[in-house]
């Protein structure tokens, strides 16, 4: 690793970004894998799992950036994309589950009767 | 007028391929070219998949509501990590329906995004007849407070954006 | 610093991996492991950007770029096949 040049400020917020993220990851893994109901369990990962990989490419993008001197906008990329997908997909297993009935009798109130 | 339309039939989609295409590269003239010709090429080849298209009639609005999104989604993310750590064993999930008032399709899967994205809620269902938005809340204790706030934070500046 | 917080980070995202797994191994419904996949999906991207990171590359984001592609399409083909018993109408 050649960070002996990086101010320490810099160094401070992109270990900063990159341990929120990963915080923000495990509690979404942590939702998926104790919730007791698909639908609780979905809450997870759509939001913690997500915000935690924005966070960590924000601070991939600032070291990036820093060392080569450029902007780095790949990381940019990668985060649009996933926070336009991540509600599409949710979207998607859930109305797969609703569709197969999973969680019917569970603990999520007002299940509808389709 | 016509002969543009004909060659650019989504200036929009075909700017921001272009866009995209020098960002995933480096600036130079060649990568310009070629990223014009492949744009211009997409656009015209995938013009019968699209759906009708919708209008944005306010782009500066709907930046200053992407950016008060990212901040909900911030906030959010801390409500849903305190109640998994937390509160995981008294929590009351359930299910609601919200009555939508956008017709707009692109403006009604920006909605049902916004609320996948922010406080404890996930848009399960979209019913297309009945107008309705389907929508699981991980700790339901307010249903109708929480209606209001929906349609206040979030539609009704869908509503002005999309001019709906 | 950033060598220990890296480190730290790759840790983490290990044991999110493991939970995963976790899920994915004890389901109970296809759509729970469809859901583990998914999480997984995000949480190996993160890993590819930590080791570009901690190897300094910084060539390393087409392919996180790429596995968020092949995962979105994969989710989403898993669920339609669900719902309609085929993956294209």
């Amino acid at each position: 690793m050649t960070v002996s040049t990086m101010p320490f400020l810099l160094e401070l917020v992109v270990s900063l970004f990159l341990i929120a993220g990963a915080l923000f990851a495990l509690i979404g893994s942590i939702g998926l894998a104790r919730l007791r109901d698909f639908f609780m369990r979905l809450h997870g990962p759509t939001k913690a799992s997500t915000l935690g990989l924005g966070c960590l490419l924000v601070g991939s993008l600032l070291y990036f950036s820093f060392q080569r001197g450029t902007v780095s906008v790949h990381e940019a990329i990668v985060t649009v994309f996933l926070f336009a997908t991540a509600p599409v997909s949710a979207h998607m297993m859930a109305k797969a589950a609703l569709f197969r009935g999973v969680g019917k009798g569970g603990p999520s109130r007002n299940y509808p009767d389709r | 007028m016509t002969w543009l339309q004909r060659w650019l039939p989504h200036p929009l989609f075909t700017g921001f391929l272009v866009l995209l295409w020098l960002l995933m590269n480096q600036f130079s003239f060649a990568h310009l070219l070629l990223g014009s010709v492949l744009a211009v090429v997409i656009s015209l080849v995938t013009q019968p998949f699209w759906p009708e298209r919708s209008r944005v009639k306010y782009p500066g609005k709907l930046l200053v509501y992407l950016g008060r999104l990212l901040l909900d989604i911030l906030k959010s993310n801390l409500v849903v990590a305190r109640r998994i750590l937390f509160q995981s064993d008294d929590l009351k999930p359930g299910f609601f329906t919200y009555p939508l008032s956008l017709t707009d399709d692109f403006a009604v899967t920006m909605l049902a995004s916004t609320i996948s994205l922010t406080p404890g809620t996930v848009s399960a269902h979209y019913d297309r007849e009945g107008r309705t938005l389907l929508i699981h809340c991980l700790h339901l204790d307010d249903e109708e407070a929480l209606i209001q706030d929906i349609h206040r934070r979030y539609e009704l500046p869908l509503q002005e954006i999309f001019d709906d | 610093m950033i060598e220990w917080a890296v480190n730290l980070a790759i840790t983490l995202f290990a044991v999110s991996i493991l939970l995963n797994l976790y899920r994915l191994a004890i389901g109970p419904d296809i759509v729970d492991r469809i859901l583990a996949l998914d999480t997984l999906m995000i949480n190996s991207i993160a890993l590819i950007v930590l080791f570009d990171i901690r190897l300094s590359l910084g060539i390393l984001f087409e392919a996180a770029m790429l596995i968020a592609l092949m995962g979105f399409v994969g989710t989403v083909a898993m669920t339609k096949y669900l719902l309609r018993g085929d993956v294209i109408e």
